[in-house]
């Protein structure tokens, strides 16, 4: 995609670390999760850093996502503190949610991040609704909305593309296809030519991608979301994957063979973004700060969260209706 | 004051809302011919396709349109058409419309009015029928209201989009039609309080929706007759309920009867009847009863509705037996 000598450094670096911090986060969660700090299900998304750095960390601070159960890499591109993410994950006070949402609903709407979602699809009509809502306020704000290849057999799916492509509305649809969908091969199960196919037959510009190469995605994204933001029209990117843990961080995965996976490890977007760098230039010192203040950080957080308190019990009666019952007649 | 249908009633009050707040918008299926009972009448005229958005025949997507466009700094008024076609949407309104507040910690709000026209209306069957507030009244997160008159229609619906909270609005089919008065200058309707609909010393009925116009009757021909003198509440909010009137009003009469339109099992005149149980049991005179359809799907011929229906009949029976 990219003429390796023309690399630009500067901005492929800024994905690179992110990628890292991503990287760096789900190692330290899973980690969590071995010790039992971390308290339900996660779902990783190592192997699949690319896109969530190369798509959510080039949106606008005031842009809207909505992403998935695998969803930490999108928020964390995004914006979101990292330390509050794994107070959330550890269900400690400070979290995003207070400790009332945990991994599948971790939301900053500081940032814009409207939400990750238990329910597989259930997001892409509430993409849809937000992008509405930015066209009766009529600025120039777009929306992501992030989902995996499984969420093109739901019912939503076709509901929200159709709704967006006949409303004009300013989405950019992302579909993760990691090739699983659980422990289910996604292709097993879904009919017809995939994911861009699908968008392409609603009249929505499709474009597919090798997810784990940094610049296909970056600049492909880049595109796309100017392109959403000008027209205000929605489009969609494939972007190709592997996801290289199990569905869940408790999952060992065995429904694929082993080889397969040694073999995804060596399409790596981290180490593919960096074999990309070091031949534009990089040096190993760079790499190696970057490597360890990315790792400084995550410990701190990973510190900060262990020793949160838990919330305040009380926090369970809060925030779940304004309408109360008269007490006196 | 102005007389107004039950139908024009919610019309104005949307259209005021929409005046008021540019804010509020519409969305759902044939919204710009008036909807389907014409009680979206004239306000594509008014506020333009912009706002008074017809939609595919996407339930699923109204409604989860609705909640990402709540949580982006709109108020979305949903129209699911029938309440059975709501069941499309279940999702979006019981995982995501009434969890999102709690669930992020309370870093939005969802303030989405689903209006969802309920009940036994000309024969429209087992999918076109039914009353199931029941179905969201257990639902955390949720406000669940149902108005049963055209001044209320007008009060409770501009209620439900002033509202932050998800609100379920039922309305009646057969109400459509009804006439009635509308106060200018009524006070704001509060959610959760219900109307003493008639005052009575000996027998309380808790009621809601068009049920309350049947009990009204009832209430009248039992003074007529000298059975009793019947209080008649009329519950207008389901979630959260208006206890304490109706403990207050109980606590005198010693006797409750509920009546809804709803199939009696596990609906909402359970926990009214359960809350009363446990709060009163001492000043009970008769046992707590409850009266609604039976556990059966709505049939069509008009002898079959009538199975379902809570005609004079049942309800002078249901009364006599209270006062026996
Ligand atoms: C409606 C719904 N059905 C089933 C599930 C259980 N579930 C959680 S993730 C998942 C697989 C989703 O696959 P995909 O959309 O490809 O996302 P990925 O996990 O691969 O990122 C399933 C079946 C769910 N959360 N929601
Ligand atoms: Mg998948």
């Amino acid at each position: 995609m990219n003429n390796r000598g023309n690399l630009d450094q500067h901005r492929f670096l800024a994905f690179h670390r992110e990628m890292l911090r991503i990287r760096a986060l789900e190692e330290a969660a899973l980690e969590g999760l071995r010790q039992g700090l971390v308290l339900g299900a996660i779902h990783p998304s190592i192997g699949q850093e690319a896109i969530a750095a190369g798509v959510a960390g080039q949106l606008r601070r005031d842009d809207i996502l909505l992403s998935t159960h695998r969803g930490h890499g999108h928020t964390l591109a995004k914006g979101a503190d990292p330390e509050a993410m794994m107070r959330e994950l550890f269900g400690r006070q400070g979290g995003n949610c207070g400790g009332k949402g945990g991994s599948m609903h971790i939301a900053d709407f500081s940032v814009g991040m409207l939400g990750a979602n238990g329910v597989v699809g259930a997001n892409i009509v509430i993409a849809t609704g937000a992008a509405h809502a930015i066209r009766l306020h009529g600025d120039d704000r777009i929306v992501a909305c992030f989902f995996g290849d499984g969420a093109i057999n739901r019912g939503p799916f076709l509901e929200g593309l159709n709704w967006a492509a006949v409303f004009d509305l300013p989405v950019l649809f992302v579909c993760e296809d990691n090739g699983f969908a659980a422990t289910t091969r996604s292709a097993d199960l879904s009919a017809g030519p995939g994911p861009a196919a699908r968008a392409a037959s609603f009249g929505i510009a499709a474009e597919s991608i090798d997810g784990n190469d940094i610049t296909a995605v970056a600049e492909t994204a880049e595109a796309l979301i100017d392109q959403v933001r000008r027209q205000r029209r929605p489009a969609f990117l494939h972007a190709r994957t592997y996801r290289l843990t199990g569905h869940t961080g408790a999952d060992p995965a065995s429904y694929r063979p082993a080889s397969e996976v040694e073999q995804a490890w060596e399409n790596d977007p981290i180490a593919r973004s960096r074999a990309l760098l070091s031949a534009a230039g990089t040096d190993e010192e760079t790499f190696n700060a970057m490597t360890q203040a990315v790792a400084n950080e995550m410990k701190q957080i990973f510190e900060a969260a262990r020793d949160a308190p838990w919330p305040d019990p009380a926090e369970g009666l809060t925030d779940v209706l304004d309408a109360q019952a008269p007490e006196v007649a | 004051m102005a007389e107004m249908t039950y139908a024009a009633a919610g019309a104005a009050a949307l259209a005021e809302m929409m005046d008021a707040d540019r804010t509020v918008w519409a969305l759902g299926e044939d919204l710009g011919r008036g909807g389907v009972f014409g009680q979206y009448a004239g306000l594509e005229d008014r506020f333009g396709a912009e706002r008074i958005v017809s939609t595919p025949i996407s339930e699923a997507a109204i409604m989860g349109i609705g909640v990402g466009a709540a949580m982006t700094g709109t108020r979305p008024v949903v129209e699911m058409r029938f309440a059975d076609f709501a069941l499309c949407a279940t999702d979006e309104l019981i995982n995501q419309a009434a969890k999102a507040r709690f669930m992020f910690g309370g870093q939005t709000r969802v303030p989405l009015t689903v209006r969802m026209p309920v009940g036994m209306w000309r024969s429209s069957a087992a999918q076109h029928s039914q009353s199931l507030e029941a179905l969201y009244t257990h639902i955390p997160g949720l406000v669940v209201m149902m108005p049963a008159t055209p001044a209320d229609n007008h009060a409770m619906l501009k209620a439900a989009i002033r509202s932050d909270d998800p609100v379920v609005y039922l309305e009646h089919k057969n109400l459509w039609p009804l006439s009635g008065e509308v106060p200018d200058d009524a006070a704001p309707y509060r959610i959760g309080t219900a109307g003493v609909a008639r005052h009575g010393s000996d027998l309380t009925i808790v009621t809601w929706s068009a049920t309350l116009h049947d009990i009204l009757s009832a209430a009248e021909r039992a003074a007529g007759a000298g059975v009793a003198d019947i209080e008649v509440l009329d519950l207008r909010t389901l979630w959260p309920w208006d206890k304490a009137r109706v403990l207050q009003s109980v606590r005198r009469t010693g006797r409750l009867l509920i009546a809804h339109e709803a199939v009696v099992v596990g609906g909402f005149g359970a926990e009214v009847a359960a809350t009363v149980a446990e709060e009163l049991h001492s000043d009970l005179k008769a046992p707590v009863r409850r009266i609604g359809a039976p556990k059966l799907p709505i049939g069509y011929a008009p002898t079959l509705e009538n199975e379902i229906k809570l005609g004079p009949d049942r309800l002078d029976a249901a009364i006599a037996r209270m006062m026996s």
